[in-house]
């Protein structure tokens, strides 16, 4: 008999049918008896005291619900990691677009006016919007000094390096902030009652934040606050801490007015409001010996966070430990921080600082290539780590990845050798030039360091009398396939066919706390619980003697009929156990930073428009290395995904500050790729498998984050000779960088040659 | 950004719907993004924008693609509508939505309506797309999921599927 496997097989997504024809329900197809909308009364200044809110005498406000800070029953803030961020601002503001005050009406339209008929005197404070700024704290807008958190990883010595040093290569690298654009705003819709407490239905990532963040804001216990996540119309991170803020403000207009409330942000109040990706500068100087290898080198990384801590400390945190790239670091020290600035809160964005550290240290890998007289490949092969050599946290790598081989094969797939030869030819003639360019990374799978120990996940699966399965879970399905991959492994732990399983919508009263759904952990981490759940329901069949080893799903039906006419339910539970070999030292940030990695190398190839100052992929090869691929089709639509945002990242989106506030609030202005800006993203996947995930799966979801914009501003380079440092590189970015008749024009070196 | 629509007073507008007559009692200024999905409850049409960008509130009208939340409801009186809901009354939806779900072309699916609708009128125009057709003619759609590829696979293998036959 021949076994199909269920895991690996492109089955049909699990809601996708609903999708497609317009049956899946998110919050804002939602409407409930007597229903209310709600609105919110933003800050207009970056930093200042509240000194006073007056109301329009030409508006009927008896027919609103009007909430403030004095309206909050429980704790005013936005409980996560520190509860440092109100939900209402009460004395004074800390960028603009803070909360101040709510208001809801049962139409939308006076809602709107009414919004505008309120208006808020402030006595203005100084406010800094820059790394920089915050830097020279001359104003302090948070703690004592301006800083949410700092780490510091030192491996080896360091300072003895320089003196063996062949070369000192320097640099500094920028990425700007990046709006998630998931194309469905961010809402929800709250309900309360003395007896049931708070009721949320909304558009999320992680039910059990916002659970957590509605205790402490309406004083209620656990079991008074329920969290549904709806169909969730795209996150990216987006979705991970701001639905916590919508929650709680909906929350209080429900309870001071006993109806349901919607907040549905529209499109600017979104853009202008919400979370983006940090702006990062990073600083490298790297001691190189005459071969091109590294001896040693200091890494300065910092993030700007906004005006409250929010996540930046995690975020950190990421781009800390990735900030090394994939490469074998004798001795480094790296220093980080996030620093305070007064615009809105930086947050979750795919890649999670990720991103931004490893731009830095794959552009001043190309430096190093260009001071030691080698070629881009050739620098990453000499210094790529290998088995049984350790990260800059001294986390010995123990999988037989080999990135020399990856890089190989990523070059033949896109022809480089060739092209490269063929390019330097054709761009002596013509204002159209091309260039390729590489970038070589890593992606650790799941929670930092000693995080999902922290998180302890559950995970249950149950069975009926039909002897149909359902997965409980609170991870969401918000476009990657959680729903489908996390059934596929139920159905091939137990044999049964993949329709025989469901996953139930992750609804707090229902689903136990399998983490939030972030840090690429869902398949890997989430996923072997559900196998172990699943496997528990087995052997409770097997061990009453109901069911043997190998069964039918009519046997496992009959089984499950009789053990619920027995018992009642059947119902297995699996909880996370830390790997025994896995040490972590908070302290010293040094040790196992993550359970695995995901390895990739990407090849971008470019066309520059010099009369335009345009820039096109033309090609894109995304080669990784993911343990096993658990759904062909859906993890190629992560990575084709994530490459078009990196794309964006790198050439398309830039948010234009104006005092601490986003001004191109809108999708006319704020540029997105279109079908018509990409062309073939040519996905290849290879399979090493990883002991800690189920069958083998890594994490994929931010690792095509990391690697497309210093692959693509490489290749920028390759055609144009223009060394770019900054992201986002729009034409006029770099019409700047080139200058009008200056095509090639080399900027001067940062090279230091000792002796 | 958007003003009220209540500036005139409320009238009856009839339109097509799904080939079936639906008669609304509305201020002809609403959007009629809006009366399809709070007035008909056809909640399949999505907003994303607000702003005539990101194509998730396509409809057919008259054959015409457009952006519902552009369009003043007034407009719409005498039209004929298809919207996401009307998948047997297009000969075209049924084949796009079964390769859209094949191929992985919906992903969190907030603009999977709008971009079938816009591949339906590509193909009713174009039956047998190349990549530029296809690429030119979702233009209007944006998706931040997929990064496209996989819905240029869907509305390929839709395009083929239907030549064969």
């Amino acid at each position: 008999m021949t076994v199909r496997h269920i895991v690996g097989a492109a089955v049909p997504r699990k809601e996708g049918w609903d999708k497609v024809t317009g049956a899946a329900r998110y919050v804002d197809d939602m409407v409930l008896p007597g229903m209310l909308y709600g609105a919110t009364v933003r800050s207009n200044v970056a930093r200042g005291k509240i000194k006073k809110i007056s109301f329009d005498s030409n508006v009927d406000w008896s027919d609103f619900v009007i909430v403030t800070a004095q309206d909050i029953p429980g704790k005013n803030c936005i409980a996560l990691i520190l509860d440092d961020q109100p939900c209402l601002a009460a004395e004074t503001v800390n960028h603009a677009e803070e909360p101040i005050l709510l208001l809801a009406h049962a139409n939308r339209h006076k809602l709107r006016k009414a919004v505008e008929a309120v208006s808020i005197e402030y006595e203005a404070l100084p406010s800094i919007h820059t790394i920089e700024d915050s830097e020279q704290k001359s104003t302090i807008i948070w703690g004592t000094d301006n800083i949410f958190k700092s780490y510091l990883v030192e491996k080896g010595d360091v300072d003895a390096v320089w003196r063996e040093a062949a070369l000192v290569v320097e640099g500094e690298y920028f990425t700007g902030a990046q709006e998630q654009l998931y194309i469905e705003n961010n809402g929800v819709i709250a309900a309360y009652d003395a007896e049931n407490g708070v009721t949320v239905w909304g558009s999320l990532q992680c039910p059990y934040y916002v659970h957590k963040a509605l205790m402490a804001l309406c004083g209620l216990p656990e079991n008074k606050v329920r969290v549904v996540q709806m169909e969730t119309g795209g996150a990216f991170g987006g979705k991970e801490e701001y639905p916590s803020m919508i929650a709680g403000h909906a929350a209080l207009l429900a309870m001071k007015s006993g109806r349901p409330v919607k907040i549905v942000y529209d499109r600017m109040e979104d853009m202008a409001a919400t979370t983006k990706r940090h702006p990062s500068r990073t600083r490298h100087r790297t001691a190189v010996s005459k071969e091109g290898k590294i001896l040693g080198g200091e890494i300065e990384f910092t993030i700007d966070g906004g005006a409250y801590a929010t996540l930046s400390s995690v975020v950190l945190s990421r781009g800390t430990i990735h900030a090394g790239g994939p490469y074998f670091w004798p001795s480094v020290r790296i220093r980080t921080k996030a620093v305070a600035t007064n615009t809105p809160p930086h947050g979750a964005f795919r890649g999670f600082g990720a991103p931004q550290s490893l731009f830095a240290m794959e552009r001043h890998m190309d430096r190093i290539a260009e001071a030691v007289g080698t070629s881009p490949v050739e620098i990453r092969r000499r210094n790529f780590l290998k088995p049984g050599q350790t990260t800059t946290t001294e986390q010995t790598i123990r999988e037989e990845i080999d990135l020399d081989r990856l890089l190989g094969r990523a070059l033949e797939l896109s022809g480089y050798a060739a092209k490269k030869t063929r390019f330097a030819e054709e761009n002596k003639n013509g204002s159209r030039k091309k260039g390729i360019g590489i970038a070589a990374f890593l992606h650790g799978a799941g929670f930092t360091g000693s995080g999902e120990r922290y998180l302890n996940s559950l995970v249950g699966v149950e069975a009926d009398a039909d002897g149909k399965v359902r997965v409980l879970v609170s991870s969401a399905e918000f476009g990657q396939g959680t729903n489908t991959v996390l059934c596929q492994i139920a159905a091939e732990a137990l044999g049964l066919p993949y329709e025989s399983v469901a996953i139930a919508q992750p609804d707090t009263t229902v689903v136990p706390n399998s983490g939030p759904t972030v840090a690429s952990r869902t398949a890997m981490i989430v996923g072997k619980l559900v196998q172990s759940a699943a496997k528990g329901i087995q052997q409770t069949l097997t061990k009453t003697g109901l069911l043997k080893e190998e069964c039918t799903p009519e046997q496992f039906r009959a089984a499950c009929r009789e053990y619920i006419a027995e018992h009642g339910a059947l119902k297995s539970y699996a909880r996370y156990e830390a790997p025994g070999d896995v040490y972590w030292d908070d302290e010293k940030y040094r040790g196992e930073a993550y359970a695995a990695f995901a390895w990739a190398v990407y090849v971008a190839e470019v066309t520059v428009d010099l009369a335009t100052y345009s820039v096109t992929v033309d090609d894109f090869v995304a080669l990784q290395e993911i343990g096993k691929v658990l759904h062909p089709v859906l993890a190629a639509g992560q990575i084709t995904g994530g490459v078009a945002q990196a794309i964006g990242f790198a050439l398309y989106e830039k948010v234009v500050w104006q005092n601490g506030r986003m001004i191109n609030n809108q999708m006319t202005n704020y540029i997105m790729p279109t079908s018509a800006d990409l062309t073939p993203i040519r996905v290849f996947f290879e399979e090493l498998g990883n002991v800690h995930g189920a069958h083998g799966a890594k994490g994929i979801g931010e690792l095509p984050m990391d690697g497309p914009a210093p692959a693509i501003i490489s290749a920028v380079e390759d055609a144009t000779g223009v060394r770019v440092h900054t992201i986002p590189l729009l034409p006029e970015d770099l019409f700047q960088a080139l200058g009008p008749d200056s095509f090639g024009r080399p900027v001067s070196s940062s090279v230091r040659e000792t002796e | 950004m958007n003003s009220s629509p209540e500036t005139s007073a409320k009238c009856e507008i009839s339109f097509s719907v799904n080939a079936e007559v639906k008669s609304v009692f509305v201020y002809p200024m609403e959007r009629l993004l809006d009366v399809l999905r709070n007035d008909l409850g056809l909640t399949g049409t999505k907003e994303g924008c607000g702003e005539g960008e990101c194509g998730s509130c396509s409809v057919l009208l008259d054959g015409m693609l457009v952006n519902s939340c552009l369009v003043p409801v007034g407009q719409a009186n005498g039209a004929n509508i298809i919207t996401i809901e009307g998948i047997s009354t297009h000969v075209l939806m049924k084949p796009l939505q079964e390769a859209f779900l094949e191929c992985g072309g919906a992903q969190c699916g907030i603009c999977t309506p709008g971009m079938i609708l816009a591949a339906v009128h590509l193909l009713e125009k174009k039956p047998e797309p190349d990549l530029a057709d296809i690429r030119e003619g979702l233009a209007g759609n944006l998706c931040r999921c997929t990064g496209y590829m996989q819905i240029f696979e869907a509305v390929t293998t839709a395009a083929r599927r239907r030549v064969a036959k």
